[in-house]
């Protein structure tokens, strides 16, 4: 296997791990407003994610690091081609982190709820848009000789593209909602618990649509028995997730969690050694060797993620350990 | 405006923006670590409260630094798509390592610090906020190695039309380095002692409640604000003197001095005009740029018409002139911040004895508030402006760096959206900062 291959799978790696922390991160986020019946509940929601989600949130950064230092030009294309989706994802992300660390600071209701609708949509964005995104990634986009995407916003918001939006959208409100179920007692996690139960159906339904049209328009099942294999999986596994949830909560978190990984995977693989697709000339397109740093800093880099990446998993499990108590509105809340 | 004037003006006002809350952190994180510190150490709960109390007011400033920080991250490649391209082998690197060496470190161990007062061993707290301060002067490093590098480039190869990574041992010694960092560093430093004084001065003036508290913390940011503030302007001398080797351009630039001479003055103030290439007045000081730049009356300093000439030779016909008013003011405003901060500093450690400094020295340090924010923001200013027309040095244009995909009206759009999202928060964060400052070391009601 060459290092642009490494890469390829050490990036996949990082969008599983950004998907699947931020995933129930965004969905708890989402779920903060709706869920949360008083103030006490609200601050229950958000303390689940509390201690853990900014250092969610660095998956994302690395993945962009990774993405710019292995594969510059892919970085350079998808970050200005999808110029204002990102701007979205920005904003998002900006008034959901400043929410999180600011809602609890001041009493007064209306600021309160301020900030719990603001780190909803917050919440909402992010995930809508990198759904889109991926949609977008598995259709392929207008890329011409120079490699600049030259499609432009709206194009972006083509019918599979949202579909798979969408999916993302439901996906993430059901793992945070089986997140929260795990992570709290009483009235809150019954709530949790159903609701991730109403959010199922939905969920299967907008995935079955999702596989049928990247039948007919995606590279999704190509290339033999692997995407099928993929594909099936995480249906299985979302499917059995919601047959679970009321009695095996645990484990139907972890097939919230492994559904997420499939599709990221499955994703990534029908793009290899692809990493963006032009529709105008497959000349054109952006691959693994096209698109890479030099072989010397593939190599550096290499180095540094092998060392660094298991330090870091170690770091961040322990921490899940440490808060892995439930919360109650009746315990204790930091701010 | 156009696209490139655009895309200027959004990495300006959102870096600039950034950078008000990083410093913040890279030296309050210190000394609430050393506040903690003392607490376990002695056991003295003051020392708990002024950790609990600054820290939270380092909270509130974090949660604004984070939420900017991605915006950095994202605009190389959502507006500078062709010098990412041309540098991505290079400058992608460090941006890689700083997240995965200390912006996971940095917000992993923040989680445990802030929810793990009741879960940890008052060690293992205490280690929590070590590692925070550790994390986040790393990820100054880094960034800074990456902007060290578009300075004054090292250790890289032209091929396949971009500049390539030759030896990444070269980033991590490249002389620019250690002048650079330890500025930042320093200025962090002195940053955090100006907020913990000026906070602590407005307590003082305001009520005689938590006076034993506030004088405390008054003694620890005035310790910290002479350190800082002589080691900022020590380390500073150093970068200037490198800049006369490394790149005369922007020293001459920013000293508005035209002509190469020997025995040049240093100009406290001067008229500009750049069209014709002169000053109109000055007021000039005899020899003292040649003290500043060779520690010596004698030494020779080029000038911007002749580096001018020099480089149109070396890099072909062009304009290697940087904005020399804009350079020029920043680097005034930048110096007359660091020396006003060393008086201050030194005013209120002599005060600090007493049991209550006088009135118009903590009215003074409560406006002193703004002074590193202000040495902070000219100093980035004189770095990039001073570099220009150069995105790295020598080696590649800004005008040749920006976004192909995107149009003027798409980036206009978001140099709106963002200025108008940061503007807002601003107020917020200020607001929020004034209040939790004005509590005192309270625990917080639900």
């Amino acid at each position: 296997m060459d290092l642009n291959t490494l890469w390829f799978i050490l990036v996949t790696v990082l969008f599983c791990g950004f998907f699947v922390l931020e995933g129930f991160d965004y969905g708890v986020g989402m779920l903060v407003p709706l869920l949360g019946r008083d103030d006490r509940e609200r601050r229950v929601i958000i303390n689940s994610i509390g201690p853990v989600w900014d250092g969610n949130e660095v998956w994302l950064l690395t993945a962009g690091g990774a993405i710019f230092a292995a594969f510059p030009h892919w970085y350079a294309t998808l970050f200005s081609g999808f110029y204002l989706a990102l701007f979205l994802v920005l904003v998002g992300l900006i008034v959901r982190a400043v929410g999180l660390e600011f809602r609890s600071k001041h009493t007064s209701p209306a600021w309160r709820s301020a900030w719990d609708w603001l780190i909803c949509v917050g919440s909402l964005l992010p995930a809508l848009i990198f759904g889109v995104a991926v949609g977008n990634l598995l259709l392929g986009v207008p890329i011409d000789a120079k490699m600049t995407y030259v499609g432009g916003f709206w194009n972006l918001l083509n019918p599979f593209a949202l579909i798979v939006g969408v999916t993302f959208v439901l996906l993430f409100l059901l793992h945070g909602a089986l997140f929260l179920g795990l992570r709290t007692e009483g009235a809150l996690q019954k709530r949790a618990t159903s609701t991730a139960l109403g959010l199922w159906l939905p969920t299967v339904i907008a995935a079955v649509a999702l596989l049928v049209v990247a039948f007919f328009q995606t590279p999704l099942f190509a290339g033999g028995l692997a995407g099928w294999l993929l594909a099936g999986a995480a249906a299985v596994a979302l499917v059995a997730s919601g047959l679970l949830a009321r009695a095996r909560p645990g484990l139907a978190f972890t097939l919230t969690a492994l559904t997420i990984i499939l599709v990221t995977v499955a994703t990534f693989r029908a793009l290899f050694p692809n990493v963006m697709i032009s529709t105008l000339d497959v000349k054109h397109s952006l691959t693994i060797y096209n698109a890479s740093s030099s072989p010397y800093t593939l190599k550096v880099m290499t180095i540094v993620a092998l060392t660094l990446v298991p330090v870091v998993l170690a770091y961040q499990g322990w921490t899940y350990w440490i808060f892995r108590k439930r919360l109650t509105t009746t315990s204790k809340l930091e701010y | 405006m156009d696209t490139l004037e655009l895309a200027r003006w959004q990495f300006g006002i959102t870096t600039v923006y950034h950078f008000f809350f990083v410093p913040l952190t890279l030296g309050l994180s210190i000394l609430v670590a050393l506040m903690e510190t003392a607490y376990v150490r002695t056991g003295n709960e003051v020392y708990k409260k002024m950790a609990k109390y600054w820290g939270k007011l380092f909270l509130i400033n974090f949660a604004m630094g984070v939420a900017t920080g991605i915006v950095q991250e994202f605009q190389f490649g959502m507006n500078w798509s062709e010098y990412s391209r041309f540098v991505g082998d290079i400058f992608g690197a460090p941006l890689a390592v700083e997240a995965l060496l200390a912006f996971f470190i940095e917000s992993t161990f923040l989680g445990l610090w802030i929810f793990g007062w009741d879960k940890l061993s008052k060690k293992l707290h205490l280690t929590t906020i070590w590692l925070v301060a550790l994390g986040s002067n790393l990820s100054a490093l880094w960034i800074i190695i990456a902007n060290a590098w578009m300075q004054h480039p090292v250790g890289y190869v032209l091929r396949n039309g971009r500049a390539e990574m030759q030896d990444f041992f070269a980033l991590l010694t490249n002389p620019q380095l250690p002048y650079e960092i330890s500025h930042v560093f320093f200025g962090g430093v002195v940053t955090a002692a100006f907020f913990v004084l000026g906070i602590s001065a407005w307590q003082l003036l305001r009520q005689k409640e938590f006076a034993d508290f506030f004088q405390r913390s008054f003694r620890w940011g005035a310790v910290t604000a002479l350190l800082g503030s002589v080691l900022v302007m020590l380390v500073g001398h150093g970068q200037g003197q490198w800049l006369e080797r490394s790149n005369p351009m922007k020293l001459a630039a920013a000293e508005a001095n035209w002509k190469t001479k020997d025995r040049c003055e240093f100009l406290i103030a001067a008229g500009i005009d750049e069209k014709n290439q002169k000053n109109t007045w000055s007021l000039p000081v005899g020899s003292l740029l040649s003290i500043l730049a060779y520690n010596s009356p004698s030494g020779v300093v080029k000038g911007m018409t002749d580096l001018q000439a020099e480089y149109t030779q070396k890099y072909g016909p062009g304009d290697y002139i940087p904005p020399v008013t804009a350079t020029f003011w920043s680097f005034r405003l930048m110096v007359a911040s660091g020396l006003a901060m060393l008086a201050l500093a030194l005013l209120a450690l002599w005060r600090s004895r007493n049991l209550i400094a006088p009135r118009w020295l903590l009215g003074l340090l409560v406006a002193g508030l703004a002074l590193p924010y202000i040495g902070n923001s000219t100093g980035w200013m004189l770095a990039e402006l001073g570099r220009q027309p150069w995105l790295v040095f020598g080696l590649m244009k800004t005008s040749a760096g920006v976004s192909l995909a995107t149009t003027a009206g798409e980036v206009l759009f978001t140099v709106i959206g963002f200025t108008a999202l940061y503007g807002a928060l601003m107020v917020v964060d200020v607001w929020l900062l004034r209040k939790y400052a004005a509590q005192g070391p309270v625990e917080a009601a639900d």
